[in-house]
């Protein structure tokens, strides 16, 4: 089978199954939707994985188009796939842990009566996110990235029935536009300077812009690289959930559990990172691009991580941990370093989705509750969730040895080394990041797991481990987010396996250029010399000193910082904000357009204006018709005479 | 000795009787139509008076046709009266404002 064909499979499969799980779901019943999309997403999955495999022992790059849809002015709008090394490790993530989460579905999805939609929705959704990280040009990468965006806004308000799900399904749509209208006007300045679509043919012309200057503002010219970089990433902070445009993510576990581990850890919120690193050409000209990266991430890594620390709600802790996690990859590439933005995108993708499932798997046992406050204690009733949890918590806050460590450490490493303007504040914010996150995540294991059991009776008494599909698909994500980091490290980020996708430019931290590296075991015992693995340490020991030892201590500090606790608590007042003055205002304007534009000026003035204007005049005019013949021929005369007056004086 | 101007001034002040006439006459729809004939009837006057004095025919023929299409009109408006009085019982032209606004 030819590359060709491969690559359509690849796309295919899952669109198929979602089309007749979506449209025939009642023919095909529940069992047979589970089994059609499962099946097609484990095709996909084979065919990555064997591309993966080709790419791995040296295949060449493949970039071609399967359709042109259209031609225009020089402009090919194409269908065609880019795989290269990049690309391949994408599709096997994605396609990976959409198959874990397929077969997770068909057990927390058992009782619902969307059941096949369900299914076509996930499937769509891998779907689309193949056809996002396989295209070679800009057109597709736009329907890839809305597509996903639709998909998500399905899944947020999957239970439709639900006002906070449509609300959190509204919100996630509309900030996702705001961010996409950076993204197209990026598009659009692209193709504006470059005339083409293509990646490669753009990246090719694109050094030719630098010498060209556009003037946004009088008198001060700016860089049309920057201009394109820049608003490319605000379809990235959109998508990727940067701030201040994050406000949609924790909202969004709304949704069930599956598409929460699926959508809004693992794969589409990696989409701008994903995107910003396939730009890596591009974005390795621009540095004030760079510069606005690595403040915008470093922002949102720690302080999106302080609100894990207050939440209650066992999900959306999580939310916050991958916004913040979210924030360390958009600093990896901020700080230029795009293969450990990648590889912590990969790390982050297993774990990740591992802590959403468990947390799903313990949501399962306790009858819908998510509430952390209500649980504890859990650990002697769900041992597999509890050590896969566990096993993920410690990967996510960088225990030696676990992937996270690995690409987390990289991370801090490069930020460290890195030349770009503002990589100090980066480099504390990122630093300290790794307290907070070792904090909220153990508070977490401990409230969830540990400590006095705080259910009511009823629950208590049917507390069981999940069935073996729920947990299966745990174990078989826990087991990568032990090993990945480990067996990939050395190639993927010291090696040259992203050579040729992934600019190596100029900005690039000298810490993650090969030359130091000595195999996995050597980084591992370099580690204790650096601060990190102290903060992380500290962190733990910081939970389970408030939350194991003195859980009444949490209360007495919340009381005693109340300003900051209220703080936190209301979210830094970023849907206070949204909500009081970017929606009042945009309602208010609207009200005004409509009461003053359309009412007043254009039904008053224009419409009736104008109906009136010829009834006051006809009502003037109108007495100058007497009726009487004689004025008639009266005026008649007076004009012939006046007419021929005129004749005779003319000549 | 008669000139052309004793019969352009006479056609002239035949047009003007006929203008007052029209203007001065309130009561009788029938006296406008007789003015208008005889407005007619004082052009009619320049046309044989100019052919007379310049020694062409044509003025004298464009006359004939006048006076057809006079015929041709008052029976029109005479017909046209005859139906108004049945309608209205009556023909003062005081009373015909259908049209003022």
């Amino acid at each position: 089978m030819s590359m060709h064909q491969l690559c359509l499979l690849i796309v295919l499969a899952p669109l198929i199954a979602a089309v007749v799980a979506g449209l025939g779901g009642r023919y095909v019943g529940r069992s047979g939707s589970h089994w059609l999309c499962t099946g097609g997403v484990a095709v996909s999955f084979a065919a990555s994985g064997w591309i993966l495999k080709q790419m791995v022992d040296g295949a060449p790059v493949f970039n071609e188009a399967v359709y042109t849809w259209a031609v225009s002015d020089g402009i090919r709008m194409e269908v065609g796939f880019l795989i290269d090394h990049l690309t391949a490790l994408m599709m096997t993530v994605v396609s990976f842990v959409s198959l874990v989460v397929h077969v997770y579905t068909i057990g927390y999805m058992k009782d619902d009566p969307g059941y096949q939609r369900f299914f076509a929705y996930i499937s769509l959704f891998t779907f689309s996110m193949l056809m996002l990280v396989m295209s070679n040009n800009f057109l597709q990468l736009f329907f890839g990235w809305e597509a996903v965006g639709l998909v998500s806004y399905l899944l947020i308000g999957f239970w439709f029935k639900r006002p906070t799900a449509i609300f959190a399904s509204l919100k996630a749509f509309l900030v996702n536009r705001i961010g996409d209208f950076g993204f197209i006007m990026g598009i659009a300045a692209v193709v504006y300077y470059t005339g083409s679509l293509n990646y490669v043919e753009v990246f090719e012309r694109a050094p030719s812009m630098l010498g060209l200057e556009i003037f946004l503002t009088p008198g001060e010219p700016s860089k049309p690289i920057t201009l394109i970089c820049v608003s490319l990433f605000l379809g990235a902070m959109g998508k990727s959930a940067q701030v201040p445009l994050h406000v949609w993510l924790p909202d969004s576990m709304e949704g069930p559990t599956p598409i929460s581990a699926l959508i809004h850890a693992a794969t589409m919120v990696t989409a701008g990172i994903f995107m910003v690193a396939r730009m890596s050409p591009l974005f390795e000209l621009s540095k004030d691009a760079l510069h606005f990266m690595i403040v915008i991430g470093a922002t949102t890594a720690l302080f999106m991580g302080f609100l894990g620390v207050v939440n209650n709600d066992i999900k959306r802790v999580i939310a916050y941990s991958t916004l913040s996690q979210l924030g360390y990859m958009t600093v990896a590439l901020g700080a230029g370093a795009y293969g450990a933005g990648i590889f912590h995108l990969m790390t982050h993708a297993f774990f990740k989705a591992l802590l959403f499932l468990a947390a799903g798997s313990v949501i399962i046992a306790m009858h819908h509750e998510q509430d952390m406050r209500r649980m504890g204690g859990l650990r002697r009733y769900m041992p597999i969730t509890y050590w896969t949890c566990l096993i993920g918590s410690l990967a996510l806050i960088g225990f030696p040895g676990l992937s996270g460590f690995f690409s987390k450490d990289i991370i801090i490493d490069a930020v460290k080394h890195s030349e770009i303007e503002g990589s100090s504040y980066a480099y504390w914010c990122v630093l300290l990041g790794v307290f907070v996150t070792a904090l909220y995540s153990f508070r977490l294991v401990f409230m969830t797991f540990h400590g006095r059991e705080r259910m009511d009776e009823h629950t208590r008494e049917q507390l069981h481990e999940s069935p073996w599909v729920v947990t299966l698909p745990l174990i078989a994500l826990a087991i990568p987010s032990v090993f990945i980091g480990w067996l990939t490290v050395g190639p993927v980020v010291f090696g040259d396996f992203f050579a040729g996708s992934i600019s190596q430019g100029a900005h690039i931290p000298a810490s993650i250029i090969g030359e130091e590296f000595h195999g996995p075991a050597e980084f591992l015992a370099h580690a204790f010399a650096s601060p990190a693995l102290y903060f992380a340490f500290a962190g733990i020991v910081t939970a389970w000193y408030l939350y194991l030892k003195r859980p009444d201590l949490p209360e007495v500090i919340s009381t005693r910082y109340a300003r900051l606790y209220r703080l936190l608590v209301n979210k830094y007042y970023f849907d206070w904000f949204n909500e009081n003055v970017v929606a009042a205002g945009a309602r208010s304007f609207g009200t005004g357009l409509w009461k003053r534009g359309d009412e007043a000026a254009i039904d008053g003035v224009l419409v009736n204006g104008t109906a009136r204007a010829i009834g006051a005049i006809a009502a003037l005019v109108r007495h100058v018709q007497t009726g009487y013949l004689y004025h008639y021929a009266f005026a008649m005369i007076i004009g012939l005479s006046l007419l021929l007056g005129w004749m005779l004086l003319k000549s | 000795m008669i000139t052309l101007t004793h019969y352009l001034m006479l056609a002239g002040i035949l047009f003007a009787i006929a203008v007052a006439g029209i203007f001065l006459n309130r009561k009788n729809v029938i006296l406008l139509l007789m003015c208008i004939e005889l407005m007619l009837l004082a052009v009619n006057f320049n046309f044989v008076a100019f052919s007379r004095f310049r020694g062409l025919l044509d003025g004298q023929i464009f006359v004939f046709f006048i006076l057809t299409v006079a015929a041709a009109e008052a029976a029109i408006g005479l017909a046209i009266l005859v139906v108004l009085f049945r309608q209205r019982q009556s023909i003062n032209v005081e009373e015909l404002d259908a049209m003022k606004g």
